[in-house]
This record gives C-alpha cells, sequence and structure tokens, in this order.
C-alpha cells in the first residue's frame, strides 16, 4: 500500500513539475493578497495579530485553490477512472494526495512567506524562525489532510468550484486559530513565544483526529 | 451595560421566545402540508383501484 | 417503525416544555446582573445544547450508515442533521437577542457558544448543495455520511478552539452553564434542556415518520402503475 501511495504521489509531483500549474499560481495569489490587504488596511507595515493573521488567511485562502486542483488532473482526462479500477487501496490515494498537498504547501509557503516578509511584516522573520517553521509545517499537514479529504468529497460534485471554500474553510477555523494565535507572538518587536506549547497541542490535536478520520473515511468516497 | 428595565428587557425576553415557539410551529406546519399530501396521494391510489 | 412511542413522546415533551416555561416566569430569580434579560438563557443554551447533540448524532448514525450499508440509518443522520441547523439558527437568532439586550450590540464576539456556533451552522449549511448535487441516491447517501462524521468530528474541536481564543482576549462576561448556578435557576435550566431535548426527538420521530410515508407510498404508487 505504501509502494501504491508513493506512486501516485510521484505522478502527482511529476505532473506538477512539468505543467508548473498549482504552486505558482498559489505564490501569485498570495502575493496579490498580500497587496490586496496593503490597500484594503492602509497599511504599510504589520506586526503581532494583525500580521499574524493576514499570513494564515492568505496561506488558507491559497490552500483553497490547491485543493480545488488536487483531483484536477485526474477528472479532466477520465484519469479517475483508471485509478479507481487499479487495484488501489483508497487509503493509499488519500496518503498519496494529502502527501502531495503537504509538498505543494510547503513549496508555496517557501515564497510566500519571505514574501511577506519583505512586503508586509515589519519585525522581519528572523524573530522566532524555528518557532514559526513548526507552526508552519504542522498547519500544512492539517490542511493538507483535511485538504485532501474535502477535495474528494467535492470530486463529484457538479458544483465542486463552490463546494470546496466553503467546505474547506469553517473545517479550517481550529487551524487558523491555533496558528494565528501561535504565530503572533513571533511576529512582535521584540518575538516572544508566549503560550506556543498550548497552541502547538490544539494544532497537533487537530492534525490527529483528521488524519486519522480521512483514513478511515476515505473508503467510502470516490467508489466505482 | 446596565440590566435593563423591566418593560424595555420584557420586548427582547419575549421576542426570544417567540423566536422559539415560531420555529416549532412552522417547523410543525411543514410537516402537517406533508402529511396531508401523503394523504391525499393515497386517497387517488384508493380511488384508482377501485376503478 | 419510526412512530412508536410518538404519541407519548409528544405528550411529555407538551408537559415538560410547559412546565420549563412556568419556572422560567414563576419560579426563577432575576439575576443579579442581567435582570430579566437573563431570561432568554433558558431558551438559546437548551437550543445549542440539543443542537450540537443533534450534529453529533447525525455522525454516529452516518457512521451506522457507511458500517451496514442500510439506508435507514442514512434518513435517521439526515433529518438529526436538518433539524439541527434549524435549532442553530434558532440559536443565532435568539443570542443575536439576548447579545443586543445585553451589550446593546446585535452580535459579540465574547461570547465562545454563539461564535463556534456561528462557524458550525456555516459548515452544516453545505450539507444541502452537496447532498443535493449528487444526483445517484446511493453516492449522495455515502457523501453525505462522510460529511457528517467529518462534521461531527469537528464540532467539539471547534468549540474547544474558539473558547480558548476567546478566553484570551476577552474574559467570558454573558454566559452561566451548569456549574456556577444557584439551585433554583439550574433545575429551571436542566427542565427547559429536557424539554429541548424531547423536543428535538419528537420532531425527528414525527419527520422521519412522514417521510418514510412518503416513500413507502412512492413503492406502492409504481407498483400500481407497473400493474395498470
Amino acid at each position: 500500500m505504501i509502494a501504491a501511495a508513493r506512486t501516485i504521489l510521484r505522478k502527482d509531483l511529476l505532473i506538477e513539475l512539468r505543467t508548473k500549474e498549482s504552486v505558482p499560481a498559489m505564490v501569485l495569489f498570495s502575493i496579490t493578497v498580500y497587496v490586496l490587504f496593503h490597500f484594503g488596511l492602509d497599511r504599510d507595515s504589520l506586526d503581532g495579530e494583525l500580521a499574524s493573521g493576514v499570513l494564515w488567511v492568505t496561506l488558507l485562502l491559497a490552500a483553497v485553490i490547491g485543493v480545488s486542483r488536487l483531483f484536477a488532473a485526474e477528472s479532466a482526462q477520465g484519469g479517475i477512472d483508471g485509478l479507481l479500477l487499479a487495484p488501489v487501496d483508497r487509503t493509499a490515494l488519500f496518503l498519496a494526495k494529502a502527501a502531495a498537498l503537504f509538498v505543494f504547501l510547503t513549496a508555496v509557503e517557501l515564497l510566500a512567506v519571505p514574501a511577506f516578509g519583505l512586503l508586509l511584516l515589519g519585525p522581519g522573520l528572523g524573530g522566532a524562525f524555528p518557532e514559526l517553521l513548526a507552526v508552519l509545517l504542522l498547519g500544512n499537514l492539517g490542511m493538507a489532510a483535511v485538504g485532501a479529504l474535502v477535495a474528494a468529497l467535492a470530486a463529484e460534485t457538479r458544483a465542486h468550484e463552490l463546494i470546496v471554500p466553503l467546505l474547506l474553510l469553517p473545517l479550517l477555523v481550529p487551524l487558523l486559530i491555533s496558528c494565528a494565535q501561535a504565530t503572533e507572538p513571533l511576529f512582535r518587536e521584540p518575538a516572544a513565544t508566549e503560550d506556543l506549547g498550548r497552541w502547538l497541542l490544539l494544532l497537533t490535536l487537530y492534525d490527529v483526529v483528521f488524519v486519522l478520520l480521512s483514513v478511515a473515511v476515505f473508503d467510502f468516497l470516490l467508489e466505482d | 451595560m446596565p440590566a435593563l428595565p423591566l418593560d424595555e428587557a420584557g420586548k427582547y425576553v419575549a421576542g426570544a421566545y417567540v423566536v422559539f415557539v415560531a420555529l416549532i410551529l412552522i417547523y410543525v406546519a411543514i410537516i402537517a402540508a406533508k402529511i396531508a399530501r401523503i394523504d391525499r396521494q393515497i386517497s387517488e391510489l384508493v380511488s384508482e383501484d377501485d376503478e | 417503525m419510526y412512530s412508536k412511542g410518538l404519541a407519548p413522546l409528544a405528550a411529555a415533551t407538551v408537559v415538560t416544555l410547559t412546565t420549563a416555561f412556568a419556572l422560567v416566569f414563576f419560579y426563577a430569580p432575576n439575576d443579579a446582573d442581567q435582570g430579566f434579560v437573563q431570561k432568554i438563557f433558558y431558551v438559546h443554551v437548551p437550543m445549542a445544547i440539543v443542537a450540537l447533540g443533534g450534529f453529533v448524532a447525525g455522525g454516529v448514525f452516518a457512521i451506522k450508515h457507511l458500517r451496514s450499508g442500510d439506508s435507514s440509518w442514512d434518513m435517521r443522520s439526515y433529518v438529526a442533521i436538518h433539524q439541527s441547523i434549524i435549532l442553530g439558527l434558532g440559536v443565532l437568532v435568539t443570542g443575536a437577542i439576548w447579545a443586543k439586550a445585553s451589550w446593546g450590540h446585535w452580535w459579540v464576539w465574547d461570547e465562545p457558544v454563539l461564535v463556534s456556533f456561528l462557524v458550525v451552522f456555516l459548515l452544516y449549511c453545505v450539507y444541502y448543495p452537496l447532498r443535493f448535487s449528487i444526483e445517484d441516491r446511493e453516492r449522495q447517501a455515502r457523501y453525505s455520511s462522510v460529511f457528517a462524521i467529518t462534521a461531527g468530528a469537528f464540532v467539539p474541536l471547534n468549540f474547544v478552539a474558539v473558547r480558548m481564543a476567546e478566553s484570551f482576549t476577552h474574559p467570558r462576561v454573558l454566559s452561566q452553564t451548569g456549574g456556577d448556578l444557584p439551585g433554583d435557576m439550574r433545575l429551571t435550566f436542566l427542565v427547559a434542556l429536557l424539554g429541548m431535548a424531547l423536543l428535538f426527538v419528537t420532531l425527528w420521530k414525527l419527520e422521519l415518520t412522514a417521510k418514510h410515508a412518503s416513500m413507502q407510498l412512492k413503492k406502492l404508487r409504481n407498483r400500481a402503475r407497473v400493474a395498470a
């Protein structure tokens, strides 16, 4: 099963490397949103909770794009039937898709977070970098698990570009709360790490619950 | 904010309880309409059968 | 099959709710801080608790549906969620009325129950478009069950997260649930909660009966049409 997951993951990563359809769009989108926030909030530099909020809302919205496109390759060319006819465990499919989404989100953040530091963040990213990294990675894990589940749920519906954001964003609220609250002191001048443990704990709980739930439930999706 | 005087407060409390009761009544009315439809369709079936 | 015990249940509901209302207005004392306005609490909070219970029950029925493949579990799940959404709307409206009466604003972010309810409500509203945009009946039921389980697991997590966030920025001012209530208020609250729960179960059985009858009728008509 792991081998099957790895194969599907490699296929998705290769497709993305060749077509470059999702990740660049997500990066571009993120930077555009930063510009929107600059004009909308009429601020040159943000710190603390405002910075944290802007960053995480932007990442969440970019994730919506990534999730919408997660099964795009399959549904466009009918490849999903091929995947389903092959004797592949649905769990393998979930692991592959979630891993792909995790990789995409991390790749996007490699560019979007420094861009944020450049454009809008007052105190700069260096203040508490390892902590920021931890929050980003745990956040990506949650977004990947929930995102893959939502992508599959919406894959067979007619209005799937509408359903994905409407389903994904409320489900991500606890993740948003944990990540934004954890990041807020990291973006202060000088950076602090108060309450970080508490929010990372909630974030980990969220990740565990949704990874386990998605694995348990994925078998019932995308059948026949 | 200090507590509202009784006459003003009464309106809000009444409003909340009215919302609650209204929800129940609307819901029951919808189910009643559904049952009426079922009843009508049963009568049609019975009359078709009699023919 | 769903209407078993419906009449006594309905009777129990009427009795309990009437008792609850009587207790609210003739027995429970006025709150020291909020005055008469606090009476909204006896309808707002039980609605919230029962709605949350309904969402979780919807998730449990969905699990049973997926494990057994029996579509009657899906129907139970659908009705529970459907009714909880309506109750949830009531929670938001009564909560807004309470906020206006207590704070002067139609919405407050300080109230974790109200805020987490908004998120839950927004999520569950997607249940309908998701469900009804899938045409195949069996797939529709399966996907709805997956949603119901995911959303049901989400509800407690969301409540915890929102509560943690609010407690750091705003101390809890408005709500009083369970623990620190004086005896006569607590009794009134518990009776109101029981009445609300009974109401939910009664209406749930009622709608299930109607739906089931409608389905049986459809089968009969098809049979009659074929025979003719």
